[in-house]
């Protein structure tokens, strides 16, 4: 048994809750990435952004453009959840919480978006 | 019943030290808590983005009208003010963790000015816009999106708030190392208020 998942102190009656290891327990231990990693992920980020308004001005794209933006604003996305917010290192309950919330939004309002066709106008 | 799980996270690179008292999931319930907030925000901020989506092009013809007052390379900025900010937002945290109190202000203390930065940016962009005749009930393109960037700005706002009131706090010397969750905390909340910037400036300012 880890650090992670001892479950009583020493002469302290009462039932023992046990920590599932994949819950909170020794995954909830990994290594956060260094600050040198935190700053490359910063310069991507940047670069992204970068490349996001030059291509927003080349007007041959035509529809092509819009999927190109939602594909970097997704990346960028990925980025800041998974690094900064340290969820690609973090306990899956946390994961599960936010990705439960995040995929009842598109799903909710892509359904209302849908009923009023703005997909297809 | 008595709460007896320990638990452990990651204090600095490589070295554990106990964070939060023990919960029956060995997670801190605080966090589990702001991660449950966070994506409850996903459906605020969905239904704001979704009525923007909406109404953006159903206003009156001869109205004002997206295409009439962005103004990209001003907002192309604002968004790498706010991108940058995460990254010294998250070095805050790292200096907290390892027990440097000094660079840990100063990183706190460049994020709530990147933060202001953006939003007196947004403050001065809605001046223009209401100059050039935008205002919260000229059009549906109008109250759609001063609600959401709205919405959106004072969600900065408030994060710049929690962020001075760390800094305080760490200048009086009370938030020790052992209380580098709560500067984890806020930092989980302003990283959510980048992520919804960047979904908006490519929804909003950029998709044509």
């Amino acid at each position: 048994m880890t650090d992670a998942t001892r479950t009583h102190d020493a002469g302290e009656p009462g039932p023992v809750v046990t920590t599932p290891p994949e819950e909170g327990g020794a995954k909830h231990a990994h290594a956060h990435p260094s600050e040198w990693e935190y700053v490359k992920i910063a310069l991507v980020l940047a670069a992204i952004t970068l490349a996001e308004v030059l291509i927003y001005y080349v007007e041959s794209l035509g529809n092509l453009l819009n999927y190109i933006l939602i594909a970097m604003s997704l990346v960028k996305f990925a980025l800041v959840v998974l690094w900064f917010m340290h969820l690609r290192f973090d306990s899956r309950l946390f994961r599960r919480l936010f990705v439960t919330g995040l995929v009842l939004a598109l799903f909710v309002y892509t359904i209302v978006l849908s009923t009023f066709h703005i997909f297809t106008r | 019943m008595a709460n007896v799980t320990h638990s452990v996270t990651e204090g600095s690179h490589h070295e554990l030290q106990p964070a939060h008292p023990p919960t029956s999931t060995g997670l801190s319930n605080e966090k589990v808590a702001m991660w449950a907030f966070l994506g409850s925000e996903c459906l605020l901020f969905g239904a704001l983005i979704s009525v923007y989506l909406l109404y953006k092009n159903q206003s009156l013809q001869g109205t004002i009208s997206p295409i009439d007052v962005y103004d990209i390379p001003y907002t192309s900025v604002s968004s790498f003010v706010l991108l940058m900010s995460s990254l010294t937002m998250v070095l805050a945290l790292a200096a907290i963790q390892r027990g440097d109190h000094r660079r840990l202000r100063v990183w706190l203390l460049a994020t709530a000015l990147l933060g202001a930065t953006f939003v007196g940016g947004q403050v001065y962009e809605f001046t223009i816009f209401i100059r050039e005749g935008l205002k919260l009930d000229t059009n549906l393109f109008g109250s759609s999106f001063y609600a959401l960037t709205g919405f959106h700005g004072a969600h900065v706002t408030l994060g710049v708030l929690m962020l001075l009131s760390l800094f305080s706090l760490s200048l009086k010397g009370r938030l020790p190392t052992e209380r580098a969750e709560t500067v984890e905390l806020v930092g989980l909340y302003w990283h959510f208020v980048d992520i919804v910037w960047i979904v908006i400036f490519t929804l909003v300012y950029l998709i044509k």
